[in-house]
């Protein structure tokens, strides 16, 4: 009885709340007469949405198809690196300066030369968003792989465990939380590093993501097409978490600390 | 000849650490096969580091060691399990290991389950489970690989009195059952005299064996054994042993 009232209150309060500031928005925007171009109301927004579909649908596909791919890359990659990062400590200390270095330098400022060095609109796009997204992966997962309860660790040695069975059995279990966790980041880095590189790219020719629209928006002072825009950006960024954070609850519900309620 | 041949035969080994610490004096001990041993003694007398050394997880700096039988199994102060896996699968982890094949391997999953009485809890997860439980879970796991040498790190050192007396007569059941030789860490003295066919009492700073002593009381041992007056005497004797050794200056 009470987890449902809880569960209620989980859902029906921010809901409750997005109604109220949504109706005083309206409200002040009616009420005090402000110009479209400055304040669109909630109302016009979402008209727009709709009248304009069409050109957001294909957009927000765009950005969509370019943040799942760069964060499929950054796993995969990521990934790797951990995986390599772990079986030796020289090669931790080889490769960690340039992953620090590559989570250091903004994003901005490399995309340039990256649209440059990259023709494929597309695949620049995608290989800015990778950069943003991968360092969380590979610091995440390479903690993971190293928390290794201590106590096991020494069981596994004492079972003679090859280091293809610890590390299968032992320390990709250990790590899931950790590459859960930085999973989460990463999907949310993928799609800022999406929209940053668009932005960045500005004038693509077809096949422009959000980040595009709102650039053209704003030339055109089409400000509820903006908000329209951004409303897509912001969706598609709570579809990124919401979805990771339930296969995170899926893998690890059974067992982990941070799963279970 | 298994009478012939020690279970474990150590001769003079010692344990220093890298900075110079002394963890362990020279022991030379000979422990028989389906003897129920104590090594007994306060924090840092080195006797979880010779159990260590008997296990091979730690490698002794002088003297030898020689186990009639390389088949043995360690359990841990902590359960140490998986805690993403089942018992079923945590149970079966030593045989997954060796690659033994799964219709066999389960069966003898079972049957270790059955001994330590967890049958109803095979897809459980650990977390699901009591202190006690979690133990039972990895004394099985100890079991299914049907060690003849049992080593058992404080095994029941984190439990409440009530499931360690518990858990001590259990054990106690199957190392009559199964014929194991069984050396048992821990740092009380109740358990010890419970448990053992003999204690072997050390010291801490430097650590080193300063008694070793048969406990001759009946069997079988159970709860009313606690309240005998042998086992008291017993109880009583090791005590004074105990404080003994430890007022004396080390050598």
């Amino acid at each position: 009885m009470n987890t449902r009232m809880d569960k209620l209150k989980q859902t029906a309060l921010p809901v409750l709340m997005a109604l109220i500031l949504l109706g005083i928005w309206q409200a002040w925007t009616v009420l005090a007469e402000v110009p479209a171009y400055l304040v669109p109301s909630p109302w016009l927004i979402a008209q727009t949405l709709i009248k304009d579909w069409g050109l957001l649908s294909s957009a927000l596909l765009v950005t969509i198809k370019i943040t799942v791919l760069a964060f499929v890359c950054a796993t995969v990659l990521g990934v790797l690196v951990a995986f390599a990062m772990v079986q030796s400590r020289w090669i931790e200390a080889a490769f960690l300066p340039y992953a620090v270095l590559l989570q250091v330098t903004p994003i901005v400022a490399i995309a340039p030369l990256i649209i440059i060095w990259v023709k494929d609109p597309t695949a620049s796009l995608v290989v800015c968003a990778t950069l943003v997204a991968l360092f969380p992966i590979i610091s995440n997962t390479t903690i993971g792989l190293r928390s290794v309860n201590p106590g096991l660790a020494a069981y596994f040695q004492l079972q003679k465990a090859t280091r293809w069975q610890t590390l299968l059995r032992l320390r990709v279990p250990s790590a899931l939380p950790y590459f859960f966790a930085g999973l989460r980041i990463s999907g949310g880095l993928a799609l800022i590093g999406a929209v940053v590189a668009e932005f960045v790219a500005g004038t693509g020719g077809t096949g422009t993501g959000l980040a595009y629209q709102i650039l053209q928006s704003g030339y055109q002072l089409d400000i509820a097409r903006m908000f329209a825009a951004l409303t897509l950006i912001a969706l598609t960024g709570v579809g990124v978490f919401v979805s990771l954070a339930a296969l995170s609850r899926w893998v690890l519900g059974g067992w982990h600390e941070s799963e279970i309620r | 000849m298994g009478e012939l041949t020690a279970a474990i035969d150590l001769q003079g080994v010692e344990q220093v650490y890298p900075n110079g610490t002394r963890a362990l004096q020279p022991v030379s001990l000979r422990i028989e096969p389906g003897e129920f041993v104590t090594l007994l003694g306060p924090s840092g007398c080195g006797k979880s580091t010779l159990l260590k050394m008997v296990a091979g997880l730690l490698k002794p700096t002088a003297g030898r060691i020689a186990l009639s039988d390389t088949h043995l199994s360690f359990v841990f102060q902590e359960a140490t399990l998986m805690p993403w896996a089942d018992v079923r699968s945590n149970v079966r982890l030593p045989l997954d290991l060796a690659g033994v094949a799964r219709p066999e391997a389960n069966q003898r999953v079972d049957e270790a389950l059955q001994l330590v009485g967890l049958q109803a809890f095979a897809q459980h997860r650990p977390r699901e489970l009591s202190g006690g439980m979690q133990m039972r879970v990895s004394i099985a796991r100890g079991l299914v690989t049907r060690p003849r040498l049992l080593l058992m790190d404080e095994p029941f050192g984190a439990l409440d009195e009530i499931t360690r007396n518990k858990l001590d007569a259990d054990l106690l059941e199957l190392w009559r059952q199964q014929g194991l030789t069984v050396v048992f860490v821990t740092h009380s003295i109740t358990e010890a005299v419970f448990l053992s066919t003999r204690v072997i009492m050390m010291a801490a700073r430097p650590g080193r064996v300063v008694l070793d002593q048969r406990i001759d009381n009946p069997w079988p041992r159970d709860d009313d054994h606690r309240t005998t007056p042998a086992f008291n005497e017993s109880v009583r004797q090791l005590q004074h042993s105990l404080s003994q050794a430890s007022s004396e200056p080390a050598v």
